[in-house]
């Protein structure tokens, strides 16, 4: 009984010298120290900071994390609802190629009318021929040869450019179409090159 | 061997290798070691060096009473703590901004002046890259000891880790984006995950740096800046209370790593 008297005080001390904010409170002053501490510049507005539901939601399932099957459930459901496909899903993998190539777009460096890529080779590898390519994704080499050009694939395929997060909730690609980065032809574009027999990716 | 039949040693290294990314990886190490022997970041030293000593600013004083927290005129270990809790300022500082508050205080250089050109360009030498060569490099050899004693170095670590998690933006990116997981890379770049002691703590010891690419030395300050500008977000303002934030979180999980800036980068 001694013994636990004495231990208690300095379990007490030790807990109120790891941590000072809670959880909350770290993150609300997280948010408002980032909106005195940022400046608008270029196309980058101060609007930037501000979360929607997914983003301020995965925030809090860093990549590894594992997220339970309600919260994901209901990103999927939600941000699936909101695809728009267009009347022609593929269109010509060549101009998807150079959008893949391209990695500029809506840095503050970068002027309004700068061509906007995908950066697809940041981070995976599509192709034998591109051997410069990241691995933050999987590979897409030859993405279309094992899963053929049928209508379920190219919506799936044009699903997932348009919104990632609509298949894997929290996942690190960007929503190319639902956050409006690229353009419906541009998507197409990318459909194409990921499934097009002829395109690099499937050879 | 000359320096150009192994830099083209490295580049066929690069082309025709089996496994290429692997090739490609161990040619850009080699590159490194290549160019480590000569860095020009001491060029930087040498100059922050004479820009500390001299007598600048309406008072006409030097900045070697400056204290950057091991007592006024310390250079030797002292970026090894940062950033820390300084009674005087009443704020959790950086390396970047105690040099503000020194030319501030000590040499009446007003804070806007004082902070006008961090990053330099081409035509615009910036005397703040300067003063961070000569500083960082007096730790050389140093290890990282980031105490957090203070409560408000607690809450700031604390902060800095909410916002290496915060995404946002057109493109949903945060730092974990490309700094949480283990042996990734972009094109061939590889990403050092900063929420791993090791990654970490050979990525902040290697900050402040000579880009190559950019025939200058880089600051800490200016690493955070334009990380915030590819992940799509607005612009980090120097020395803001974010930017402290952030390298809190990032300085303490080095703690250990042996500081080896400033460094040589592509």
């Amino acid at each position: 009984m001694n013994m636990k008297f004495l231990v208690t005080p300095a379990v007490l001390l030790l807990a109120a010298c790891a941590t000072s904010l809670s959880e909350d409170e770290a993150q609300k002053q997280a948010v408002s120290m980032m909106k005195s501490s940022f400046k608008a510049q270029g196309q980058a507005s101060l609007a930037r900071l501000d979360q929607d539901e997914v983003q301020a939601t995965c925030s809090k399932y860093p990549p590894g994390a594992t997220i339970t099957k309600d919260v994901a459930d209901k990103i999927e459901k939600a941000q699936f609802a909101a695809i728009k496909y267009p009347a022609k899903l593929m269109g010509d993998w060549k101009a998807g190629e150079r959008v893949a190539q391209i990695g500029t777009g809506f840095q503050f460096s970068d002027g309004p009318t700068a061509p906007v890529g995908a950066n697809c080779y940041a981070c995976h590898r599509m192709s034998k021929g591109e051997i410069s390519y990241g691995t933050i994704g999987p590979s897409l080499y030859q993405f279309g040869k094992l899963r053929g050009t049928s209508q379920p694939i190219q919506q799936y395929t044009y699903g997932k450019i348009y919104n990632s997060n609509a298949y894997t909730a929290c996942s690190n690609m960007p929503r190319f179409g639902h956050s409006k980065i690229l353009t419906e032809a541009q998507m197409a574009d990318l459909t194409a090159l990921l499934l097009d027999p002829a395109s690099p990716v499937n050879q | 061997m000359s320096r150009l039949s192994f830099a083209a040693g490295a580049l066929l290294a690069l082309c025709c290798g089996g496994t290429i990314a692997q090739t490609a990886a161990e040619g850009i190490e080699r590159y490194r070691q290549m160019i480590a022997e000569g860095n020009p970041a001491e060029l930087f030293e040498a100059k922050g060096e004479d820009i500390w000593k001299q007598k600048r600013g309406p008072k006409r004083a030097s900045l070697e009473q400056c204290d950057l927290g091991l007592g006024p005129g310390v250079v030797a270990g002292a970026y090894a703590q940062l950033p820390r809790y300084f009674k005087d300022a009443d704020r959790v500082m950086d390396l970047e901004t105690r040099l503000v508050h020194c030319m501030v205080t000590l040499q009446g250089i007003s804070d806007a002046d004082a902070k006008r050109n961090p990053y330099s360009t081409p035509e615009r030498p910036s005397d703040m890259e300067s003063l961070v060569s000569f500083v960082t490099a007096e730790s050389k050899g140093v290890k990282m000891n980031v105490a957090l004693s203070h409560q408000k170095e607690r809450e700031m670590y604390q902060i800095g880790e909410k916002m290496f998690y915060y995404r946002g933006g057109p493109h949903d990116f945060s730092c974990a984006t490309c700094h949480g997981e283990d042996a990734k890379r972009i094109r061939l770049q590889d990403l050092p995950n900063l929420t791993n002691t090791k990654d970490a703590q050979r990525a902040y010891t290697t900050w402040p740096a000579y880009r190559v690419s950019q025939g200058t030395v880089r600051t800490f300050q200016w690493r955070l800046f334009d990380c915030f500008r590819q992940q799509r977000f607005p612009a980090l303002e120097f020395t803001s209370d974010a930017s402290i934030a952030l390298t809190t979180f990032l300085a303490k999980n080095a703690n250990g790593g042996t500081l080896a800036a400033p460094a040589l980068k592509r």
